[in-house]
């Protein structure tokens, strides 16, 4: 049994050793084809990995990553495709950004609040495309897709209702949060006054959440019972209807979180600069990680890391940071076929196996008296 | 084979010319992961003959048909049709070689007319206009086939359906024409024009093969019957000289496995009553009218009937899949008709499904997995709100070793394992935990031999134990061994009750299609 493990994990870091290698394959030659500095640009990119600030700043991109991947991973794992994590964690930014704004609480009371407000605004956002799947047999993707547009404009409209003096003249958004919601950053790496966003440790937490949910519960259990087979889990007793509105319930929830390391650790106020479009790299991180909790980490470091280490790029290779967009590109579309081709070579693997079983256990059929 | 018992057809038979044979196949040998489905197949069927496959399922004739149309290359042994060795690659190339298929589930669009459908993916041979008119009608007449070109597929009866099948196949230059279990869908008469046309076409030179476990029907309508038995041809002989049960004894060989059940262990505590159940479609189509029976605990109540009649549904109103118009479903004493599937499950309720893969089954899970599904809430799977995976797993492992499933582990996925031993483990996990009601539809459908007198020997113990078993199935011998009683249903409706120990399978078969008099 211990052997059979080893082939596994080796062939599960297989897809997306191969697809990152593929991807850095692709890119060179984009990169020949126009002829800018290879060895150059590949390292710029590299020596980010030991610059302490840089280092710094991957881990604070990566909490938002990995707590949007989560939110699509927990949909993926029961085949709803939550493309609306982008609205809802828009949407409740805002809310938790106005609440936490106009409120006065001891610290971990002004925090704890703005992550429940958040959570739950996130939640019933997306809980619109849960209802209208099983009451109406809307697809979520649509709905959700649809839900993002509304909720852009719903918080543009909002913003302006609920504007904020404070800020310049040139930019709108609420009331700043008072010192007791603010969550100080983590100097987690040491040679460098730049902190880690301190939500972190809620990224963390969500992630060991979302592990022992997804493979230790019943819930858990049954949510990948109708992913895996929806007739199955069907005839196995599985409450189709209801796992599609708590998983949008739970996969809302968690990108209602997306939008709090930046709000509570850095802006402090919603406005017209938040970062938007985290909900879709979210979508490409949860593919990248196989909606797998380390996956997924791993898979958020490596996005933040590119993002980061593209900075530089411009300046001292005279490399266009775009060439990392395409990176990424390259790398969502190899690893998706990696995936397919190690789940094949898996399959067949196994089926090999239990023939060998067979045919060494006992008779074959073929000894049969005629 | 050691001691092929085949009896080559030696008498030259009436229409016997001294060409090649239409078809020759020999040494074909097919081998899937853990099965061997084909092996070492010798099959010899003259042309302007109806040559029948006969089988249980299983035997490997669904494969063995797949390799003579191009869906599946065999691993050995060369396919010679009319006398030239061919290599078929795909279903274009079989047909392009003259064989066509003519499949068990129709494949038609019922939204297009009769002619649309011939014509559709065929257009240039004839074109879609008058030319193709003009063939189809041509076809139909040369061979009887009374085939309309102008009504909706929609509005035809099934034996209609099954006529544009062939005209489809012969439309496209189909001279060896293969049909899969065509009677299953065919009530009495439409049997009959069946095998009119299908003589027709043999005295028009066509080559007919014809599947089928029907013993009856075969002798009646083929010149030349070939036996399968674990994925071999074990002889071939004529219907002249055969009679039904010699061809059954050839079909299971020599042990002859049987699914009789020895005495009666029925006693008089009910365990599921099933009270006035009606089930309406969407549409408002009655699926299932006032269907009553009770099962006692120790009783095996069987349900036969021809496929889709309802025996689907009534099952899936059991488990809590579909709700009733009207009726109650009672379990024990206790009325669970409002209840859900999962409620069900965990008072008692087995359930082994008719389609493994859509239903028994998470696939691309581990068996340990598999093991835990339909039982998510009940030890030893579950701990409160928690997957108690050690003990999933350890009972997983009794299940491999007490129900003889063959994996080299419990950590293998679901979909590695074959057929036989899937079922297996689907059987064992559904008798864990002492049910007091099993659901089983066709639990021996697709199963090996062995697999097939296992599962059989654990549905007896279990009803010795007293569990009582509602057992759906197409397969009357098993119907009639194992039922200690015998509901036939047809459209919905429970039209008769039989006694298993004084009917026999002929006499099963003719009051599925409401031919026979109640007994």
């Amino acid at each position: 049994m211990r052997r059979v493990d080893v082939g596994r994990l080796g062939l599960t870091l297989a897809a997306p050793v191969l697809a990152v290698l593929v991807a850095v394959g692709l890119t060179t030659l984009v990169l020949l084809a126009v002829g800018d500095p290879v060895s150059t640009t590949w390292g710029t990119i590299l020596d980010a990995g030991a610059d302490p600030r840089s280092v710094a700043l991957t881990l604070s991109s990566a909490t938002t990553y990995y707590l949007s991947a989560v939110a699509v991973a927990i949909g993926f794992r029961m085949g709803l495709f939550n493309i609306g994590v982008d609205g809802q964690y828009r949407l409740a930014a805002f809310v938790a950004a106005l609440v936490a704004g106009s409120v006065s609480l001891p610290a971990p009371l002004h925090v704890g609040l703005a992550i429940v407000v958040a959570a739950l605004v996130g939640a019933m956002w997306a809980s619109i495309a849960g209802l209208l799947k099983v009451t109406r047999g809307v697809s979520e993707v649509i709905s959700t897709i649809m839900l993002n547009a509304i909720a852009t404009s719903l918080v543009a409209f909002l913003l302006r209702e609920f504007r904020s003096p404070v800020l310049g003249a040139n930019n709108i958004g609420t009331e700043p949060i008072p010192a007791s919601g603010r969550v100080p950053g983590l100097p987690l790496v040491p040679g460098t006054p730049e902190r880690v966003y301190g939500l972190v440790v809620l990224a963390v937490a969500v992630g060991i959440g979302y592990a022992v949910l997804v493979d230790r519960t019943r819930f858990g259990f049954d949510l990948r019972a109708a992913g895996g087979s929806q007739s199955a889990a069907v005839a196995s007793g599985v409450d189709v209807r209801r796992m599609v509105v708590s998983a949008m319930l739970l996969s809302g929830g968690v990108a209602g979180l997306v939008g709090l390391p930046e709000l509570l650790g850095a802006s402090y106020t919603y406005s017209q600069t938040f970062p938007a479009g985290l909900g879709f790299t979210g979508i490409a991180i949860a593919l990248l990680g196989r909606n797998h909790p380390v996956g997924i980490a791993l898979g958020a470091l490596l996005w933040a890391y590119l993002d980061v280490s593209a900075n530089p790029l411009q300046i001292l290779a005279g490399v266009s940071s775009e060439i990392v967009e395409i990176m990424k590109g390259i790398t969502v579309l190899a690893v998706v076929v990696a995936y397919e081709v190690v789940r094949r070579h898996r399959l067949a693997r196994e089926q090999r196996q239990v023939a060998r079983e067979l045919t060494a256990g006992a008779r074959t059929p073929e000894q049969v008296p005629a | 084979m050691s001691e092929p018992s085949t009896v080559e057809p030696g008498a030259p038979v009436p229409t016997s010319e001294a060409a090649a044979p239409a078809v020759e196949l020999a040494g074909i040998t097919k081998r899937f992961p853990g099965v061997v489905a084909n092996r070492d197949v010798d099959i010899r069927v003259r042309g302007g003959t109806v040559h029948a496959v006969v089988g249980e399922n299983g035997a490997g004739k669904s494969t063995l048909m797949k390799i003579l149309y191009g869906a599946q290359r065999p691993d050995e042994g060369t396919i010679r049709i009319a006398g030239r060795d061919v290599e078929l690659r795909s279903p274009a190339d079989a047909i392009s070689h003259g064989v066509g298929m003519v499949f068990q589930h129709f494949m038609l669009a019922d939204n297009l007319s009769v002619l649309e459908n011939v014509v559709l993916g065929a257009e240039g041979r004839h074109g879609i206009g008058d030319g193709a008119r003009r063939r189809v009608l041509e076809l139909s007449q040369a061979y009887g086939l009374g085939v309309d070109p102008d009504p909706l597929v929609a509005d035809l009866g099934v034996g209609d359906r099954q006529r544009v099948e062939i005209l489809k196949v012969l439309y496209r230059g189909a001279r060896i024409l293969i049909l899969d279990e065509p009677t299953a869908v065919l009530v009495p008469q439409e049997v009959a024009e069946l095998f009119a046309n299908l003589r027709a076409l043999k005295d028009q030179g066509l080559t007919v093969i014809f599947i089928s476990h029907k013993l009856d029907e075969v002798i009646t309508v083929a010149d030349e019957i070939t036996v399968m038995r674990r994925g071999s041809t074990v002889a071939t002989v004529l219907p002249a000289e055969v009679t039904a049960r010699q061809l059954a004894e050839l079909m299971v060989g020599s042990e002859l496995p049987s699914p009789q059940t020895r005495e009666s262990t029925v006693t008089d505590v009910m365990a599921l009553r099933v009270e006035g159940v009606t089930l309406r479609a969407t549409d408002g189509r009655t699926l299932l009218a006032d269907i009553d029976f009770a099962i006692r605990r120790g009783e095996v109540l069987g349900i036969a009937g021809v496929e889709g009649n309802g025996q689907a549904e009534l099952v899936e109103t059991v488990m809590g899949m579909r709700t009733p118009a009207a009726g109650r479903v009672l379990l024990g004493e206790q009325d669970v008709t409002r209840w859900s599937t999962r409620r069900r499950r965990e008072a008692g309720i087995g359930y082994i499904p008719e389609d493994r893969h859509r239903h028994g089954l998470l696939l691309e899970a581990p068996l340990w997995e598999n093991r835990v599904l339909g039982h998510q809430t009940t030890p030893p799977n579950a701990r409160g709100p928690w997957i108690n995976r050690a003990g999933a797993r350890a009972d997983t492992r009794r299940i491999v070793e007490r129900y003889d499933v063959r994996t080299p582990g419990i950590d293998v996925v679901a979909s590695a394992l074959s057929g036989g031993n899937q079922q297996k483990l689907i059987v064992g996990r559904e008798m864990s935990g002492e049910p007091l009601v099993l659901i089983a539809a066709h639990p021996t459908r697709g199963v090996d031999v062995g697999a097939q007198a296992a599962i059989w020997e654990y549905l007896r113990q279990a009803r010795a134990d007293g569990l009582a078993v509602l057992l759906v199935s197409a397969d009357l011998d098993e119907l009639i061994g194992l039922s200690d009683t015998i509901r036939v249903i047809l459209r919905g409706r429970v039209i008769a009750a039989l006694d298993p120990s004084d009917v026999s399978p002929e006499q099963l078969g003719s009051a599925m299609t409401g031919a026979g008099a109640p007994a």
